[in-house]
């Protein structure tokens, strides 16, 4: 019991360890992987991101006849590992280090964009 | 006195997850133990028939909340014997620094738990918030809390700047200075001696023939540590296994109280060696072969057998978890133990019933 009291009479005097969370918020730490997002400008739709997902959440389809391509997540299955960040060859994809908010319905992210000619063949084409 | 069974769990305030006793008990003196276990089997193993041998490490991370990062650690260092890679000097050195910082968040969570067990619910809260600092340090260097994800085949992810090194050296100090402060509480505080000392006991010669593991094992005498083996960095670092020869559950929890303190001389150590170079390398092809590899976990000798046939998804991954090896023991523990000692004596082998279960 008195080898507490030190302690007890330490934390009394010293300042709360926990925030009142809601009304005060920690910054984020920069690399924190809280939420994933698709520039969707920038994707070229090469599905590699789906392919590496550990937990096969994204699924990329296009659109030939429309020249369209859409990019849907289903962020409540995402793991935020951000391997599909790494493996992102045009670096469309980023992670913000903020948490999601929480959500009463379960809704997917879906983008849709238009697919650009590969760099190669625009090039010929000038 | 007609014997009673009575159940203990799988809901119990001290369990953190579901595990099933059944206790034969005579006057509150526990005769026999039966045990029963598959409430949360998630067949993980399975997994690997449809993911590939890649994307396997997020699932085997995913098998234990606590010691995620060893188990990532354990895999990717099987498919690299396999497949001949050799992995960077800093990237060992760096999965040895997360995999010590989790070895202290968990035996801070457990020191904690354990106070719970026997009522000592300030003792808890104590443990608990010095635990928070490790968890910040995992949180800024890699990401997440827990489930780290740093480990690839070849290497790691992350890498450490100089500036996040010196941060986590001052974190941790200050981590160690806290726990130093409640040594005395928790090691030589009336009450707790009181229901801990001679409580569950196991001898040298029960734990060597139940097959006991980590500081279940330590706790009675016997100086078994996969981190021996020298894996990782492990080879360039001092390190000498915390043994206590009494094999009770005040043994156990002082195994685990002494290396916490230990893991966080192992981190410095492994900072102020730190190579500098590449953090991963290339990995090409699919494994063809098959492998045994051991890790200490917190828990104990978790041991990973994989068996690839040169496709991307691999034949077999059969994972042997602390807590399984750990439950025999435990059922030589309980006989002849009151009622009200069960569960200090259950939380002295520090349960991990989703890795056992897997």
């Amino acid at each position: 019991m008195l080898n507490m009291t030190p302690t007890v009479l330490k934390n009394l005097l010293s300042k709360s360890s926990t925030r009142m969370y809601p009304i005060e918020k920690r910054e984020p730490f920069e690399r924190y992987r809280g939420e994933l997002f698709n520039n969707i400008d920038e994707c070229i739709f090469c599905k590699k991101c789906q392919m590496k997902c550990p937990s096969q959440c994204i699924t990329v389809t296009k659109d030939k006849d429309s020249g369209t391509g859409t990019w849907i997540c289903d962020p409540f299955a995402c793991i935020y590992c951000s391997i599909c960040v790494d493996h992102c060859p045009t670096g469309s994809l980023y992670m913000k280090p903020v948490h999601r908010a929480p959500s009463a319905e379960r809704d997917m992210m879906e983008q849709t964009g238009k697919i650009k000619p590969p760099k190669k063949k625009a090039k010929a084409k000038k | 006195m007609a014997r009673t069974i009575i159940p203990f769990g799988p809901q119990h305030p001290v369990l953190p997850e579901p595990l099933h006793v059944k206790l034969v008990v005579e006057d509150e003196i526990v005769q026999e133990a039966i045990p029963a276990l598959g409430y949360v089997h998630r067949g993980l193993e399975k997994l690997a028939e449809i993911r590939d041998y890649h994307q396997m490490i997020q699932v085997v991370e995913r098998v234990c909340g606590i010691c995620s990062n060893i188990h990532s650690m354990c895999y990717c260092q099987g498919i690299e014997e396999i497949m001949g890679i050799e992995v960077p000097r800093r990237a060992e050195y760096l999965r040895t620094i997360w995999s010590e910082l989790h070895r202290m968040h968990s035996h801070l969570l457990w020191l904690g738990l354990f106070a719970d067990a026997f009522g000592f619910e300030a003792l808890f809260m104590q443990f608990w918030r010095i635990r928070e600092r490790i968890m910040d340090i995992n949180e800024a260097t890699t990401g997440s809390r827990v489930i780290t994800s740093v480990n690839v085949v070849g290497g790691v992810r992350q890498d450490l700047t100089p500036e996040m090194c010196s941060w986590i050296l001052s974190e941790v100090d200050t981590a160690v200075k806290e726990i130093k402060e409640i040594q005395n509480t928790i090691l030589s505080d009336y009450t707790v001696c009181a229901r801990t000392k001679g409580v569950g006991v196991l001898t040298k010669e029960q734990a060597y023939d139940f097959g006991a593991a980590g500081p279940t094992l330590r706790g009675s005498g016997v100086a078994s540590d996969m981190r021996l083996l020298k894996y990782a960095a492990f080879d360039k670092i001092d390190f000498e296994p915390i043994v206590e020869p009494d094999g009770d559950c005040y043994a156990r929890s002082t195994v685990r109280f002494r290396e916490t303190l230990q893991s966080a001389d192992l981190v410095k150590q492994a900072i102020a060696g730190l190579p500098q170079g590449d953090i991963a390398a290339p990995c090409k092809g699919n494994p063809e072969g098959e492998i045994i590899t051991r890790v200490e976990q917190p828990r104990g000798e978790c041991l990973y057998y994989i068996k690839g046939s040169g496709k991307k998804f691999l034949d077999r991954v059969r994972i042997r978890t602390p807590t399984f090896a750990n439950i025999p023991p435990l059922l030589a523990m309980l006989p002849n133990c009151e009622l009200a000692d069960v569960p200090v004596i259950i939380l002295s082998i520090d349960p991990c019933i989703s890795c056992t279960e897997r």
